[in-house]
């Protein structure tokens, strides 16, 4: 892939700590050496990288600096209020910690004091201790890697870093906020999570962006060790002329557990893999996604279950909705190695087709090595169902209520299981939104 | 005084175009009770969808009139706003949508005061039987057939309309519901006027019930109405003795005629 903008120079020029850096550029000579993938290869089947242009965006110069800010050095940091990530990091309740991203840098984290005695760190993996952070950085996506991870990792200049020590229990949300703004950039993302053995953590990460041209491609990485239990809800609505590539990738070890969620309503394209990799005897994981697109959208989902140990279990419900020219893409692996035995696996895909001119592909597909387990997996496409219009419309409810509450009764089983509980009010209240556009 | 009139209604199968009902005449005045007995088949429950606008039956001819207005012809939430109401043979399911969720659009979309609804929904479900859990899940999901027959009357006792076809309502309720069911329904005609049409097929409901009138669909028509000996005389001779008494060739419509793609094609 030769780039004008997106070379190992300009990777060396975003600055910051040398080790930081110099990966950087290594992941620059690698992207300079890649062919772009194509949409004839099957994991890029339906997307729209046939579209994409790198030409037509160049990366940010933000400087990659921020000093840690610190709760009692200040007020709110005026970003959070200017690009309204203020709802949901209010309406996320009580928080345990906050980490403001902008375009990629790190210009806000505060951290309740109590926790911060008990060692959880709550920073930017530009500016925590090297030694921290960078044996973490990366394991999670260097297993399951492609073009955009190559190209995130050539021009990463920071991200959110959360580690929760052994043990500690943190009981309110720790809240990232990542924005994105400036026409014809392109920002890099990153959420790396850390819950060691036996500790407790729940992360919400909000993408947002302007209205303007943006590319972001993001990567969270969730390290989730022995008997941890681990929450994480990502919540993407950017504006209508940004392309979203994310891969959210988590390892679960030994008796731990994972629920992990994704609320996709924004974007011009927006790509996710999620994917958990159970590589502990007894590891469970629970993948969640509630999207809905409207107007030119396309929403791509990847999913992976990969069980690599004994009596491991995962579950996946993704729901979506389209209207208008909307498109959606899910298609989803669940692998059980050999070695996982006794494993149990179940992935259910449901879409709703709500106008004539949008569409749904659902692929769901099974691997499965190991000779004595439990699979399952159930997929549907189609519009909503007429006699429920009917039995609505007969109590006298209007064609569009009617509507409107079939649709959020069909999300309804994901949002309840939503590890967030005080954000289902607002996510319901978005997706609402949109259903409104519908007939407006 | 309200009075719901049925004149020559006909009307076909949306998907096929077999002709169901061929001219239907039938005339409830407010307060009253009406039965409505046929054989299995006979289009019954294609009335009360027709007359509620279902999209899967097409209107062919006649007119049903609210106090002198014609429904024929106004989307189905606005025949609700007018005062129809149909409890279904068979509920449909709508998983995440809870009952107070619908009703109150019900309400407010007929412009109706939803304020007192919590109320009158916990009210009416203690007077039905129905227990707080049901009025929790999405409607009408996994809930048993008696169940169901439960719920649909606790929303006709909500909604309050002028008129109410009931269609089965008794099938699946055991005796004590069946009970419940019928002394709501009778305090509703005695206190707020309702007129009721009763499908069934059981005369345990007409005994609960006591209709002023019991009539007969048969091939796609009224065909007898009388007292309630008409029903104690169907008891007894069945619809066959009844056709053959009246003339009537076809008791149910003519199946219908597909174009069967595994059909032997004779070659
Ligand atoms: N939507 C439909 N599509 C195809 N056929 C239909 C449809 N609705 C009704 N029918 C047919 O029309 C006829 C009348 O059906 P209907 O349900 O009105 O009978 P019914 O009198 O209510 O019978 P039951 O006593 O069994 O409830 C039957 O032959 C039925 O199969
Ligand atoms: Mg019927």
């Amino acid at each position: 892939m030769t780039s004008t903008a997106f070379t190992p120079e300009a990777a060396r020029a975003l600055g910051g700590p040398a080790w930081l850096s110099d990966r950087r550029v290594a992941a620059a000579e690698r992207l300079a050496a890649l062919a772009w993938p194509t949409s004839s290869e099957e994991i890029w089947r339906y997307s729209r990288v046939d579209d994409f242009d790198l030409e037509k965006y160049r990366p940010s110069l933000l400087p990659i600096a921020a000093q840690r800010v610190r709760e009692d050095q200040g007020q709110e940091p005026a970003q959070e209020v200017a690009f309204g990530g203020g709802p949901v990091a209010a309406e996320a309740g009580e928080r345990a910690g906050l980490i403001v991203v902008r375009d990629g840098r790190v210009v806000h984290s505060d951290l309740d004091e109590a926790l911060e005695r008990k060692g959880v760190r709550v920073c930017g993996i530009a500016t925590c201790e090297e030694a921290e952070v960078r044996q973490w950085l990366g394991v999670c996506s260097d297993a399951s890697p492609d073009a955009f991870t190559v190209l995130h990792d050539a021009f990463l200049a920071g991200g959110a870093f959360v580690h929760v020590p052994a043990g500690v229990v943190v009981e309110r949300p720790i809240v990232v906020l990542h924005w994105a703004e400036g026409d014809g950039l392109a920002s890099f993302p990153h959420t790396l999570l850390v819950a060691d053995e036996n500790s407790e953590v729940t992360v919400v990460d909000r993408f947002s962006s302007t209205a303007t041209s943006h590319l972001v491609d993001a990567v969270v990485e969730l390290h989730v060790a022995q008997a941890a239990r681990v929450r994480y809800l990502s919540i993407q609505d950017h504006g209508p002329s940004t392309w979203h590539v994310a891969l959210q990738r988590a390892h679960v070890a030994r008796d731990a557990s994972l629920r992990s969620s994704a609320v996709a309503l924004g974007g011009d394209y927006a790509r996710l893999r999620s994917e958990s990799l159970l590589s502990g005897v007894g590891a469970e994981s629970d993948l969640l996604a509630v999207y809905y697109g409207d107007h030119g959208q396309m929403l791509d989902f990847r999913t992976l279950q990969d069980h690599a140990a004994p009596n491991t279990r995962s579950d996946l419900l993704f729901k979506g909705a389209v209207e208008d020219r909307a498109r959606s893409v899910y298609s989803g692996l669940i692998h059980i190695r050999e070695e996982a035995q006794k494993s149990v696996a179940f992935q259910t895909n449901r879409n709703l087709v709500l106008t004539e001119g949008a569409g749904a592909e659902s692929i769901p597909n099974l691997v499965i090595e190991a000779n004595d387990v439990k699979c399952s997996h159930a997929s549907t496409v189609g519009p909503i169902d007429e006699d429920q219009l009917y039995y609505l419309e007969s109590r006298g409810v209007s064609p569009e209520d009617a509507e409107r509450l079939i649709v959020l009764g069909f999300f309804d089983d994901v949002f309840d299981r939503l590890p967030v509980p005080s954000l289902v009010r607002t996510l319901r209240h978005a997706v609402s939104e949109k259903l409104g556009r519908l007939h407006g | 005084m309200s009075t719901l009139k049925i004149e020559g209604l006909r009307a076909t199968i949306a998907s096929n175009g077999v002709e169901v009902l061929r001219g239907v005449d039938l005339e409830i005045e407010s307060g009253e009770v009406h039965a409505l007995m046929g054989p299995n088949g006979s289009g019954k429950s294609t009335l009360s969808h027709t007359l509620m606008g279902s999209r899967e039956y097409e209107v062919q001819g006649g007119s049903v009139t609210l106090d002198g207005e014609e429904l024929l012809g106004l989307p189905t939430y606005q025949r609700a706003a007018r005062g129809l109401f149909v409890a279904m043979q068979y509920p449909v399911e709508i998983p995440g949508v809870r009952l107070a969720d619908f009703l109150e659009a019900a309400l407010a979309g007929s412009g109706r005061d939803a304020a007192d609804l919590h109320q009158r929904l916990a009210a009416e479900a203690t007077r039905l039987g129905v227990a707080e859990r049901f009025l929790q899940r999405g409607v009408n999901v996994e809930f048993s057939g008696g169940e169901q027959k439960r719920l649909e009357t606790l929303q006709l006792a909500v909604l309050a309309p002028k008129f109410a076809i009931l269609d089965e309502i008794d099938s699946g309720l055991d005796v004590d519901a069946l009970r419940d069911v019928s002394r709501r329904v009778e305090a509703m005609t005695q206190e707020k006027g309702l007129g009721v049409l009763a499908i069934t097929h059981y005369a345990r409901l007409l005994t609960e019930l006591r209709p002023d009138r019991v009539h007969v669909l048969m091939g796609g028509r009224v065909v007898a109405s009388g007292g309630p000996e008409l029903a104690e005389q169907l008891e007894r001779t069945g619809y066959e003795g009844l056709a053959a008494e009246l003339g009537v060739e076809e008791t149910v419509v003519a199946p219908a005629v597909s174009d069967d793609p595994f059909a032997d094609p004779g070659f």
